[in-house]
């Protein structure tokens, strides 16, 4: 049996493994355990299958004929494809075994069957995606992922917060798959067939290129959640069981990314405007992306448009990628690509991290607000410590892995500085990518410092009605390898590169391909070693300080501070206060809105002040549009008369106007 | 071999002595006699034998920041080369590792700062923070236009630019632009005057003194010790730029270096002592200054 067929039957085994609980009780402990279990065996089947057709020297292909009407079943896995396979086949077990804590069916006896049909229906539906090789097949794989996606967004259907979110969502995912069938239905008028094969050279005109550029980039864009196609990705996020939200931001997220990546593969080399285009649209979303996470006191929104951000850096390696085929520059190409294509891996490492974390947390405090936590960290001290190690990775500072995907591309935007020097098409501007990433570090710095001391650190902010511990190992089990595997990509690069690198070298012609190596043009064996020495040495430095300090520290006394007397837990710097001079510098763009009480009196009365940053482009421009439709549109219901003999009619005169229309067709 | 060792004695034991030249340069302009040119040392010292009070509130990263921001800031040292030497380590894309090697000094010194629950060390976190935001991608465009000028990615080379590129006078504009920027720069990274004021713990308007209010002891110690450190290699990058120079003589070289480290001491208490500190929300407008400095050396230079 071959690796391919391995997955398909991975995908099956991941996409039914929710459905034997449904035969058992709604309160079944048991039968949420045989659901992880099958998602184990599922994943374990795939992540096989992957090893054996990457260690095969050919990609892999099938086509067989199906009875429906349009199209084949194709399927097929190159390097491409199993960069995307590892993430879909980790995080969702990941995840499952992490539910099995987290959202115990016990607990959840409404919902918690539906959330494991969902879940590994999502689950298998992404594999079908990334291993389709015929545009239906990837529809039909796309709308099972978004509808189920759908669903687990609204597990908690009875809360309209989480109903609100489910349907804005909806909405934005199938305006996605209605660019998508313009874009596939485009296709198969060029080249012929539904097949996902690539478009000759001379195929398109530059105007039909863009048109595909557009369709692609709005049509995959919605499900990446690329800036401004986001205004759905916050309040899914944020109202998805942890879980479920760690698979979406982790993984869900990334088959727009994929769409992009493919799609592009199959396109001949694009215009320079358009790799420009995909630069700005990515410094765009990761800059602003970050500014909105640090305007939200809510954690699970502030992850989600941590997201954002993650999804523009990796939109920027794609751009410098695209530049780099237009302009004939592998180097380009493999360091963009290949820093996008690792970015996103760990990206799904590290966020999954924190959401899963973040779910720990809610289930502590019992609240999304974090200006009401604080001081978690002496209560639990390894949920704190991985979210600490979480937060370290997704700032891209070394010893983490974030640091060396976003190394790659700096690399990149570095060396684009050198182009108009040997001549050719200069775009010395690309270079400019490397002040929006320092500029996207230095804020994500601030928004995780933020996150995790308001969270963790200093002293709980509101009582807490249970004394709040670290989960038990079902739940810090997964947590605990995810944090690993961010040690790991950041210590020893140099392992994980050459999938990598075969990956990103679809984007090029075949002698370019095997000219292009990326360990050749950068040293990730140093990066990994010095990441090693960083973590001994600091390692090494702080328990020889803790040594030094065991018998010279005077303890159980409180903060000074300057010697504030009464210091009480409200004092604390909260999160919108931390937040607030960089949302001041951003107010162009958050609009943040803010109640504040007019002080008059020389001894006023107890005020309130609030300050919030809702999604500026959902709140101010998509739901007055929808609003503004909503009050048109009704008048097209004077059609709509509820009487079936109405509807035959409509149904015979169309019938009649079809004919008609064949026939003058026929004739001319 | 020698030249490496001289190297990292010069970075473990010269950054005390940058602050009490400050020191001594800013008491001289007042009037005073002024501590001892070698306090910061005793200082230290002093510090390490002391007992530490540890707030009940912190956590272990309370302990362990001050020693993650040293290491990271001594590994960045070694990156940094000293005068027309080479550094000890250098390899393609050292530069970006240096950059975020400060990055991580400063997600440490702040998560710290926060750990202790109390507001004032709340603000100056936020404030380090938030400043950082305008501060990196000026130090980016300064990167930039170095890298420009040398064609490499190696921190070394590219900061031995000026020194080793014939007829770099004709992109005299774009250096010129990039030092200013890089001065404010390390005015800034380093909290002196008109940014920061070192000398006082207990104003709202500070930024890194009052983020460490809670240390003491060794961790004190160890926090003073490494911003000197950074003050010693941030001085080193700047000097690469506006005193290019070689003699060819290694040991006229080392001591010309270190003449020019004292210079550049004397330099920040010159101005210490010759300014006042700018109001917090003008703070903004000197980093957006340094950006544009070091932005418009990079648009002479792309064109």
């Amino acid at each position: 049996m071959t690796g391919l067929w391995l997955i398909v039957v991975a995908a099956a085994v991941l996409a039914f493994s929710g459905l034997p609980a449904c035969f058992f009780s709604r309160r079944s402990c048991a039968a949420q355990r045989l659901s992880a279990a099958l998602m184990i065996l599922g994943s374990a089947i795939g992540g096989y299958g992957v090893f054996l057709s990457l260690s095969a020297p050919q990609n892999e292909a099938v086509s067989l004929p199906w009875t429906l009407p349009w199209g084949r079943f194709s399927i097929g896995l190159d390097a491409l494809s199993a960069v995307f396979l590892i993430p879909i086949l980790l995080v969702p077990m990941l995840g499952a075994i992490y539910g099995l804590g987290y959202w115990r069916q016990a607990d959840h006896p409404d919902n918690g069957r539906g959330l494991g049909l969902f879940y590994g229906l999502l689950a298998g539906a992404m594999l079908m995606v990334v291993v389709a090789r015929d545009s239906v097949l990837l529809l039909m794989a796309w709308e099972v992922m978004a509808v189920s996606a759908f669903f687990l967004a609204t597990t908690e259907n009875e809360n309209a917060a989480v109903r609100r979110a489910g349907w804005i969502y909806l909405v934005a995912t199938h305006s996605g798959t209605l660019c998508l069938f313009a874009l596939f239905v485009l296709l198969k008028k060029i080249t012929g067939s539904f097949a996902l094969s690539a478009v000759e050279t001379g195929a398109l005109s530059p105007t039909l290129t863009t048109i595909l550029f557009l369709l692609t980039l709005i049509g995959f864009g919605f499900k990446a959640g690329v800036m401004p196609l986001h205004v759905w990705l916050p309040g899914a996020h944020a109202n998805a069981p942890s879980h479920v939200s760690a698979v979406m931001s982790g993984v869900m997220l990334k088959m727009g990314i994929y769409g992009i990546v493919r799609l592009i593969a199959l396109l001949p080399p694009l215009e320079t405007w358009h790799g420009g285009l995909l630069l700005a649209l990515g410094a765009g979303a990761g800059i602003l992306g970050i500014a909105f996470a640090i305007g939200q006191s809510d954690i699970k929104r502030l992850l989600a448009y941590s997201s954002i951000e993650n999804i523009g850096i990796i939109v920027m390696g794609i751009g410098l990628a695209s530049l780099g085929r237009t302009l004939h520059r592998a180097d380009f190409v493999v360091l963009g690509l290949g820093g996008a294509l690792l970015h996103l891996w760990n990206h799904s490492l590290f966020k999954s991290l924190l959401f899963l974390n973040s779910g720990v947390v809610i289930h502590a405090t019992h609240t999304r607000e974090m200006n009401r936590m604080g001081g978690l960290a002496r209560h639990m001290p390894v949920t704190s410590t991985l979210f600490l190690l979480g937060a370290v990775a997704i700032c891209a500072l070394p010893p983490f892995n974030g640091f060396v995907s976003e190394w790659l591309m700096y690399l990149g935007f570095f060396g684009s500085l050198q182009v108009s020097a040997s001549g050719g098409a200069a775009w010395p501007t690309a270079a400019l990518g490397a002040i929006a990433l320092a500029a996207i570090g230095a804020l994500a710095l601030a928004c995780f410092v933020n996150a995790l001391s308001t969270t963790f650190l200093g002293v709980s902010r509101q009582p807490l009605a249970h004394e709040p511990h670290d989960p038990d190992l079902s739940q810090l089990g997964p947590m605990l390898l995810l944090a690993a595997g961010c040690t790991i990509v950041g210590c020893a690069p140099q392992y994980v590169m050459p999938l990598i690198q075969q990956a990103a070298s679809q984007w090029l012609d075949a002698d370019a391909a095997s000219a292009a190596s990326l360990l050749s043009y950068v040293p990730l064996r140093w990066i990994g070693g010095i990441a090693l020495v960083l973590l001994g040495a600091a390692g090494i430095g702080f328990l020889l300080l803790r040594l030094r300090l065991r018998t010279r520290s005077v303890c159980g006394v409180g903060t000074w501070s300057c010697g504030y007397a009464r210091p009480t837990s409200r004092m604390q710097y909260t999160s919108t206060s931390f937040g607030q001079m960089i949302v001041a510098l951003f107010a162009w763009a958050l609009w943040p809105q803010t109640k504040a009480p007019k002080i008059q009196a020389p001894l006023p009365s107890a005020g309130f002040f609030s300050t919030t940053v809702p999604d500026t482009l959902l709140d101010h421009f998509v739901l007055p549009f929808f609003r503004w439709t909503g009050r048109l549109l009704p008048r097209l219901r004077l059609l709509q008369q509820g009487r079936v003999q109405i509807y035959l009619l409509y149904i015979v005169v169309m019938v009649l106007l079809l004919l008609i229309w064949e026939t003058i067709g026929n004739k001319s | 071999m020698r030249d490496i060792f001289i190297h990292i004695a010069l970075l473990l034991g010269m950054p005390p002595l940058l602050l009490g030249v400050i020191n001594k340069t800013k008491a001289l302009f007042a009037g005073r006699k002024g501590p001892p040119l070698l306090q910061p040392y005793y200082d230290l010292f002093k510090l390490t034998r002391k007992h530490v009070v540890i707030s009940e509130v912190t956590t272990w990263v309370f302990t362990a920041a001050p020693v993650i921001t040293l290491t990271a800031l001594l590994i960045a040292g070694i990156l940094v080369p000293q005068g027309p030497f080479r550094a000890p380590l250098g390899f393609t894309g050292d530069l970006i590792l240096f950059a975020y090697l400060l990055g991580l000094g400063r997600f440490f010194t702040t998560t710290a700062a926060l750990d202790t629950g109390s507001a004032f060390e709340g603000m100056g976190a936020a404030r380090e923070a938030t400043f950082a935001c305008m501060s990196e991608p000026a130090l980016f465009f300064a990167l930039l236009v170095l890298a420009k000028m040398s064609g490499s990615l190696v921190l070394g080379d590219l900061l031995h630019a000026p020194l080793v590129t014939t007829g770099w006078e004709a992109e005299a504009a774009p250096l010129v632009l990039v030092a200013v920027g890089l001065f404010i720069l390390l005015l800034a990274e380093n909290c002196r005057i008109p940014v920061d004021d070192p000398n006082t713990h207990l104003e709202l308007t500070m930024i890194h003194e009052v983020m460490v209010l809670d240390h003491s002891g060794p961790l004190l110690g160890l926090v003073l010790y490494g911003a000197a450190i950074k003050l010693f290699v941030l001085s080193s990058v700047f000097l690469h730029i506006v005193a290019p120079f070689q003699s060819g003589r290694a040991g006229l070289d080392w001591l010309a270096f270190v003449g020019e480290m004292l210079g550049v001491a004397v330099a920040i208490g010159v101005v210490e002592s010759v300014m006042a500190r700018l109001q917090m929300r003008h703070v903004n407008y000197l980093l957006i200054a340094a950006i544009l400095f070091c932005g418009f050396g990079f648009v002479l230079l792309v064109r």
